[in-house]
């Protein structure tokens, strides 16, 4: 029989402010322990909320970048649990209210991991909805010793965006294009860094599977602890095998909450549902209601981006770039914003996307200050398209420019680059080329039309690579005609 | 100067003319709580050294410029014990202050003495502080009403010029009722609650207790408006409260609702509530019957949301960050379920429990949403009263003190105590006990006035005229 | 909704409380006593409640700017916690 696996994501999203959600303590990582702190977000007695604004129109920043809708009014509930790296024994959260309702996320080709992005069997534009996007604060972070375990503060109460995806997802690919695609929109409206392994990024998955042409859900587990999104692949292929093989012999899933493992590369189970909590949501009554419109619906879209799918086909569309080009360029903001600074300086679109894609990104160029300004890729498409240099030769000056530094037309001149274009002094060398290589003129006559690049290549060597290529064409097809 | 007569504003004029120093009052407030403290127990703590020192350096030239103000025990104030009557909170020292504590500070006050209280403010009699009995001033073998039943005693007992208290579903009033003094509970969002330790924050107010409604408007003055560190304070102009002191009663519109005049009032505090309701008449008053038709609801509703709140805002108290941890911790759960049981008192977990029981999984809907709902018919009941009236009389509290002891075994009966004051927490709005007269055994009786959301000018307005008509409150216990 | 009997064990561990047996046993014939005393909310009309709420919900947002606010020194912090080691909290160990 065969199986389908059914798999919703809960997607938990570290938001970039400046401050934590209901306090005015630094949302940064890395500072000494628990030196970020205040009465509130370590919940002492009678500190009191004030609801960070900003976090609230990223929110709705993300929402809207991922076509939610947005209600008109939203508030925070209490979500009441015991655990100790929580403050005050309850999360502030959002369970009737939330900021935004539904969603989508596209799963576009170059989002599926490599090997995938040619299987026929991938779900290419496969559109998985949100059920909704809430806002909530971060817990602390504990570490654990032998015999105890130890908490700093300086997580707690920071800004905290769940996503969550109906249960539609049905493969680990897919789960992990959705990551990826989310992942990318993300940082596009500077909602988040959402680095996975930096835990700016964190994903629960539910996932149950049932025959093929079953309706009926299997029962679920939950898996927790991927540190990356490939770490979710791996985990969600383990746990569908796991559950196929245990269904198809005839078991029985129990629905529990498993860990993943990624080093061993098993899941192992954390707690069962008997432990299964009794949240006692109700309305924060420390915190009013608030209203999404006009104002913090209209601030979110100040800040709403060319989304990457919207830019690739721009560059596609109106910049002649290929599908690969533009999707390499608009798969990160700074490098399509990049691109476009250079593109304010010439109209060679295409040569510019090759130089940034093929040469410059090997160099793993630090994108938030790159070294070598954009309208200098600019400068050596001009070079290329006026001729005064070949494309072999802007391959060269690349090399100076990301070595040693420098614009291309300096490296041009220092280093003695221009190419070779006058008649006079290429028609010598052409007619030598012709009186040394019978063998290839003979060729050229008996019709083999590949046998000039013999011909040519001597002309180049000879240069050392500075002629004009097109033009020692242009000599040797006359003479030999 | 004689300290069990004066009040605010009676030592500002003298510390102005120069005829007193602030300390001056640290010293024969000493001599008073040392008169009276060993028959009444009202304060946990209070420093006479810092008293002084903070006297000697206070700013005279500002409102309450060298006056002491006794604080209720769950109000934080930097590097001071704020055990809020609970064993749980012993060793915590708050490291900042509550808002009101900054701003009594501006205003030229200082704070001297903790005063006790209900464990967590929970309970109508300050039986149930983890630390000491407090007694009624006027009859120490009753207890003083509560929670805040220690600001209410050593301000009746004249050994506080006045002093803070807060109040969930009475405990300013009810205590102020009891022990002779005026206790005010202001409008919802009127007074910050930031640092101040949540009972039921849909609920809470701080608010004061003192000798007269003057004082009582000159310290709301100073503690009240806008803090951007509570989200549901009013931003509204804080209006001159003295501005509407000394105005008569003429013409004002007072309901008198009959829900609160029904059975179960002691004949007494019946006659003497009755009394005061001739006086707003005779004085020009409009006095008119009105109904509030969900009033006997107001147990109810207040039982529900107050412990639901409650289960949650002190579920903080785990054993991790401050307060008590008990020494048989093994793992979190074995902290918690220790921490809790051995630093909690009774009455506090009995309320936790009914809190966490009516939200819980399956009986939300049947308690929590539905005392939800009842509370806002309660409190549109409210808004369409005061279209008629400005404001509405009752008396505080059904009975007298009562006896020590008396109600500790059925919780029920000592949550029925709360009977008419808990009505406007449950709706928000403004109200005022003032003394309005002795029984035969000399308790006194305390009379409740409310009034609209932020209708304080003519609550104070009102009260003033019937103080200054009556001299209940020149009457000082004989307990020294 | 009918006055059942407070299930006192569960409660009690839902809100991390251990209760002795006798403790158990009064809150559960105390709590039946209020929680019969709130069935006289089921005779309320509250068709016109939720309007009422409704009403009550609409008000102008009161957000914070994201701007810095200065928090605590760490040794007050750290001086009320039961026990610390440098300079984080320390509780008996959590196993998840």
């Amino acid at each position: 029989m065969e199986y389908e696996a059914v798999i919703g994501l809960e997607v938990h999203v570290q938001l970039k402010t400046r401050t934590k959600m209901f306090c005015g303590c630094a949302n940064r990582y890395g500072d000494e322990p628990n030196q970020n702190t205040c009465p509130i977000c370590l919940g002492y007695p009678g500190a009191l909320p004030s609801p960070n604004k900003e976090a609230i129109v990223k929110t709705i920043l993300a929402g809207r970048m991922l076509k939610c809708e947005i209600p008109d009014y939203s508030e925070f509930d209490r979500k009441n649990y015991f655990y100790p790296d929580m403050p005050k024994n309850y999360q502030t959260s959002q369970l009737h209210h939330p900021l935004c309702d539904k969603g989508e996320v596209a799963l576009h080709k170059y989002a599926f991991p490599k090997e995938s992005q040619e299987n026929p069997e991938a779900s290419l534009n496969k559109v998985v909805h949100l059920n909704h996007i809430h806002l909530e604060e971060d817990v602390a972070k504990s570490t654990h010793y032998d015999d105890h375990s130890r908490i700093d503060f300086n997580r707690a109460g920071t800004p905290l965006m769940e996503i969550v995806t109906e249960a539609e997802i049905n493969s680990a690919d897919e789960a992990y294009a959705f990551l990826k695609s989310l992942q990318q929109i993300l940082i596009y409206g500077d909602v988040s860094d959402a680095d996975m392994e930096k835990g700016q990024l964190r994903c629960d998955v539910n996932i149950s599977v049932r025959p093929k042409g079953e309706t009926k859900l299997g029962t679920k587990c939950e898996v927790k602890n991927m540190n990356s999104i490939s770490g979710v692949r791996r985990a969600l292929v383990h746990e569908i095998a796991r559950q196929i093989e245990i269904v198809s012999s005839g078991g029985s899933i129990t629905q529990e909450t498993r860990r993943w493992n990624d080093a061993l590369g098993e899941t192992t189970v954390m707690r069962s549902k008997e432990d299964a909590h009794d949240y006692r949501y109700f309305t924060c009554p420390d915190l009013m209601g608030f209203q999404t419109r006009p104002s913090l619906f209209e601030e979110a879209g100040k800040r709403l981006p060319e989304l990457p799918q919207e830019k690739k086909s721009r560059f596609m569309d109106s910049l002649d770039l290929s599908e690969y080009q533009a999707e390499v360029l608009a798969s990160d903001r700074r490098l399509a914003d990049y691109f476009e600074e250079a593109l304010s300086k010439t109209k060679e679109s295409v040569s510019v996307a090759n130089y940034i894609i093929n040469d410059f990104l090997a160099t793993e160029p630090d994108l938030d200050s790159p070294k070598i300004p954009a309208q200098q890729f600019a400068e050596l498409a001009e070079l290329v398209k006026v001729g005064t240099i070949s494309s072999k030769q802007a391959k060269q000056v690349m090399t100076y420019m990301f070595e040693e530094g420098g614009s291309p037309k300096d490296i041009v001149k220092a280093k003695g680059l221009v190419q070779i274009s006058d008649t006079s002094s290429l028609e010598p060398l052409c007619q030598e080329a012709i009186d040394k290589n019978p063998k290839s003129v003979e060729d050229f006559r008996s019709g083999k039309k590949a046998a000039v690049n013999a011909l040519k290549g001597y002309v180049m060597k000879q240069t050392k690579g500075k002629a004009n290529p097109q033009l020692v064409d242009e000599i040797l097809l006359r003479l030999l005609g | 100067m004689d300290i069990t007569t004066e009040t605010i504003s009676s030592l500002r004029k003298q510390l102005i003319a120069g005829d007193i120093e602030a300390v001056d009052i640290v010293e024969a407030l000493d001599e008073r709580i040392k008169a009276t403290e060993p028959s009444v127990h009202g304060y946990l703590r209070f420093d006479k050294e810092r008293a002084i020192d903070q006297a000697k350096s206070a700013d005279l030239s500002k409102p309450l410029g060298g006056i002491p103000i006794a604080i209720k025990d769950n109000i934080n104030e930097t590097d001071e014990f704020c055990t809020c009557g609970s064993k749980y909170l012993e060793s915590y020292r708050a490291p900042y202050n509550a808002t009101v504590i900054e701003r009594l500070k501006d205003a030229g006050a200082y704070c001297y003495g903790r005063t006790n209280m209900d464990e967590f403010a929970m309970g109508s009699s300050t039986e149930h502080s983890a630390f000491q009995k407090t007694n009624n001033p006027w009859d120490k073998d009753r207890i003083p009403g509560g929670s805040s039943g220690g600001s209410a005693s050593v301000v009746g007992a004249r050994s506080a010029i006045a002093a803070l208290g807060s109040d969930t579903g009475g405990s300013i009033r009810q205590p102020a009722a009891l022990c002779g003094c005026v206790g005010m509970k202001p409008s919802y969002g009127m007074v910050s609650r930031y640092g101040l330790v949540a009972f039921a924050s849909s609920l809470d107010q701080i608010g004061p207790f003192s000798r007269s409604v003057e004082d009582s408007a000159l310290v709301l003055q100073a503690i009240a408006g806008y803090d951007p560190h509570e989200n549901t304070s009013c931003r509204e102009p804080v209006p001159n409260f003295s501005e509407h002191l000394g105005k008569s009663v003429k013409d004002l519109k007072i309901g008198v609702p009959k829900e609160y005049f029904g059975e179960g009032i002691d004949p007494e505090v019946r006659a003497l509530v009755q009394k005061s309701i001739d006086w707003f008449s005779k004085e020009g008053a409009q006095v008119e019957e009105t109904s509030l038709p969900h009033t006997k609801y107001a147990i109810a509703v207040y039982y529900i949301i107050a412990t639901a709140e409650a289960s949650s805002n002190l579920a903080r108290f785990d054993g991790v960050r401050y307060g008590h941890r008990t020494s048989e911790a093994t793992d979190p759960i074995s902290t918690y379920l220790k921490s809790r049981e051995e630093a909690l008192g009774t009455e506090v977990k009995r309320r936790i429990i009914l809190g966490t029981y009516v939200l819980s999984s399956g009986y939300y809907d049947a308690y929590y949403n539905r005392a939800q709902k009842v509370r806002a018919l309660m409190k549109h009941d409210f808004d369409e009263a005061f279209k008629d009236f400005d404001l509405i009389v009752s008396p505080t509290s059904p009975t007298t003190a009562f006896k020590a002891g008396e109600r500790l075994d059925n919780p029920l009966q000592m949550y029925l105590a709360d009977v008419f004051t808990i009505a406007a927490n449950a709706a928000g709005i403004c109200a005022l006990s003032l003394p309005c007269g002795f029984t035969q055994e000399n308790l006194p009786v305390g009379l409740q006035l409310m009034g609209p959301r932020y209708g304080e000018p003519t609550l104070f307005q009102a009260s003033h005229a019937y103080e200054q008509a009556h001299d209940w409150w020149k009457t000082i216990p004989s307990i020294a | 909704m009918s006055a059942e009997k407070i299930d006192v064990h569960y409660v009690a561990k839902l809100a991390r409380i251990e209760l002795s047996d006798s403790e158990a046993e009064a809150f559960s014939s105390q709590l039946a006593d209020v929680v019969a005393h709130v069935q006289e909310l089921n005779e309320v009309d509250l068709s016109k409640a939720d309007s009422l709420i409704e009403q009550q919900g609409a008000g102008e947002n009161h957000l914070r700017e994201d701007e810095p606010f200065p928090g605590l020194p760490r040794d007050p912090v750290l001086a009320n916690a039961p026990e610390s080691s440098e300079g984080e909290i320390v509780m008996p160990k959590i196993v998840e």
